[in-house]
């Protein structure tokens, strides 16, 4: 070996010791929410009544037909609530990924992520330690962990404050855990989320988010104070619809022209398979009439109003 | 024997089933969280005991059961090492008061003052039904220890304490969990510790034979939510021991209470349409709540829970 070989063998040594025994994604920096998918459900929010394609059981379909959303207005303890982990990066925020590196080591041991809305934080640990016991408090984001498998981390998420699936009533419990798989395709970073709940899911609910770096934004803060905003009929009120009797569950069939059956949402609703049971729409729409067009250039924020033809 | 005799000590079959739940106590493991501040966590079985060290010594929050005395005060000595000053019962059943007179023997402290061997004498609080319920005798039951009996008790709406450098109140919450229910706040280090008013994951236990009341079980959750204040986020801040189960915050008290509320209202709403209990049962009212708060263990089944709000609130009624 020459001794210009020996130093470029050398050199190859020192790179390769210097580089991780697995392999690491760097997900740090700002990035910004793609809205293509699911967005008049992520954007405007999902319609009072509307649980298709979510694997609920009988209980979650009940919580949610009795939901009120009077119930943030009048339980002020509710105004300030960030999403759960599970949903949150389904929100409408930004994202700043921040690498936590251990100074002696020099090695990477968490991601730290800050969301605009509410200010909700979340780190995901890459140290191997291990989760909280059954005792400990539980917390919107949860406790992370997480572990490389090639470029795609897959992240475990336990001790979730009860919240919920979607935003109008479907719950989610505190005994709910999920997991992520976090893939970056250059400047686009998706996150596929596997939600387990054993007391509102009779199936795992897969969901995914997109991501696009966004180096220029700046985030703010985001400082909630709650107040009662209505006054309560009496000190013990808590709103609520009684069973079957909310009058705007049939708002969504009757705006879409969708049978009621579909709406009611279960494990079923969430294949393709379904469609040939549903058949065609009881009463179809001669045109949209509702979040028309939604997401593309000339309705940007899904807006429920009738857009007028170009 | 009285009414209230019979009634004391069929609490204590009661919690004999709660007994015949839990493990071979020589098998079970004590668990210590730190909860905040100088207040910490002890879960064996039972109840869950809060301990509060510093430097004047312990306090205590209920006991579990006698025979897991020694391994809780094991638990205590690895925290601190100074004298028991004071034993708070929340309530009087046996899973949260079983182990004060073993305590109180280990602890090796005479009753009340005189002592003159320098050790501090050892308090035992709690409102005074329960010091009522536990020394009512019934018949083939053995009377309940003279030395665990909460002879330090309080009458009025609350009862302040210092100790280790913090101001602790015990506030009765009437006709709650029982009719002698004491909700602890440890002012300083922020944290609350609620008795069975409160229990994550499982349906509180109305006693509506010795008092309690879903009407007083919501009126105590509103108290304690009014007790507790939430850090950033509506999470941390004030935490919360619960009578059972894991550390909570007021966020998992608001929904635990709108539970109580909502079940409460769908009874109350069945009742003004003249059903009987049975109907109501068969209306499975709370069944969109019973895969959160029942499972194969739970002491308070989805009917129980159910026949409790609807004889509070016939009782309310007469």
């Amino acid at each position: 070996m020459t001794r210009r070989g020996g130093f470029f063998a050398s050199l190859a040594a020192f790179t390769i010791a210097l580089t991780p025994v697995h392999a690491q994604v760097d997900f740090s920096g700002a990035w910004a929410p793609l809205f293509h998918e699911d967005l008049p459900e992520r954007l405007p929010g999902p319609e009072l009544g509307d649980y298709m394609g979510i694997p609920i059981n009988d209980a979650a379909r009940l919580r949610a037909d009795s939901y009120d959303a009077d119930r943030i207005s009048v339980v002020s303890e509710y105004q300030c609530r960030p999403h759960g982990g599970d949903y949150s990066m389904r929100g409408l925020s930004n994202m700043r990924i921040d690498a936590i590196i251990d100074p002696v080591t020099e090695q990477l041991v968490a991601w730290h992520t800050r969301m605009g809305f509410q200010e909700m934080e979340r780190t995901i640990w890459l140290d191997d330690r291990p989760h909280p016991g059954p005792l400990a408090p539980h917390t919107w984001q949860g406790f992370s962990t997480a572990r490389w498998d090639g470029n795609m981390m897959n992240v475990y998420t336990t001790h979730l404050k009860e919240s919920y699936m979607r935003r109008n009533g479907l719950p989610r419990s505190d005994r709910a855990t999920f997991t992520e798989h976090w893939v970056r395709h250059g400047n686009y970073l998706t996150v596929t989320t596997l939600i387990t709940d054993p007391v509102f899911l009779t199936e795992p609910l897969v969901r995914s988010q997109s991501w696009v770096l966004d180096p220029g934004q700046r985030m703010g803060r985001d400082i909630c104070e709650y107040n009662q905003e209505v006054p309560k009929p009496r000190p013990d009120y808590v709103p609520s619809h009684m069973p079957d009797t909310n009058p705007f569950l049939k708002e969504v069939s009757d705006w879409y022209g969708l049978p009621s059956p579909v709406l009611r949402g279960g494990a079923e609703t969430m294949y393709p398979e379904y469609r040939q049971k549903i058949g065609k729409p009881e009463r179809p729409k001669e045109k949209c009439d509702r979040y028309c067009n939604c997401g593309a250039l000339d309705n940007p924020t899904c807006s429920a109003a009738p857009r007028s033809p170009r | 024997m009285s009414f209230l005799r019979k009634t004391a000590w069929a609490a204590f079959a009661l919690a004999g089933c709660l007994a015949a739940q839990q493990p071979d106590f020589d098998k079970v493991e004590m668990q210590v969280q730190h909860v905040q501040g100088g207040v910490y966590m002890i879960t064996g079985a039972g109840g869950n005991t809060a301990v509060q060290v510093g430097n004047d010594g312990v306090l205590i929050v209920d006991t579990q059961f006698a025979p897991l005395a020694q391994k809780l005060m094991t638990e205590i000595r690895k925290l601190n090492r100074g004298p028991v000053l004071f034993i708070v019962n929340t309530h009087f059943h046996p899973d949260h008061v079983g182990g004060n007179a073993a305590l109180a023997q280990m602890i090796g402290a005479a009753r009340g003052p005189g002592r003159s061997d320098g050790v501090a004498p050892l308090k035992i609080v709690a409102h005074e039904n329960v010091l009522n319920r536990l020394t009512q005798k019934v018949v083939n039951q053995p009377p309940f220890p003279d030395q665990g009996l909460p002879v330090d008790e309080y009458f009025t709406p609350f009862k302040d304490l210092h100790i280790n450098g913090e101001a602790v109140f015990l506030y009765h919450e009437p006709n709650a969990h029982t009719d002698g229910d004491s909700v602890v706040l440890f002012r300083g280090s922020d944290v609350v510790a609620t008795g069975d008013i409160f229990t994550p994951g499982a349906y509180p236990f109305v006693d509506v034979e010795h008092g309690g009341s879903v009407q007083g079980e919501i009126a105590a959750l509103d108290h304690i939510l009014e007790l507790t204040v939430p850090s950033k986020t509506q999470e941390g801040g004030t935490y919360v021991i619960p009578g059972h189960g894991r550390i909570c915050d007021e966020a998992d008290v608001v929904e635990f209470r709108d539970m109580v509320v909502i079940i409460r209202d769908r009874i109350q709403n069945l009742l003004k349409k003249e059903m009987t209990l049975d109907q109501i049962k068969a209306a499975r009212p709370s069944r969109d709540y019973d895969t959160e708060y029942v499972g194969p263990n739970s002491f308070v089944q989805a009917d129980q829970f159910v026949e409790a709000i609807y004889k509070s609130l016939t009782k309310k009624s007469k």
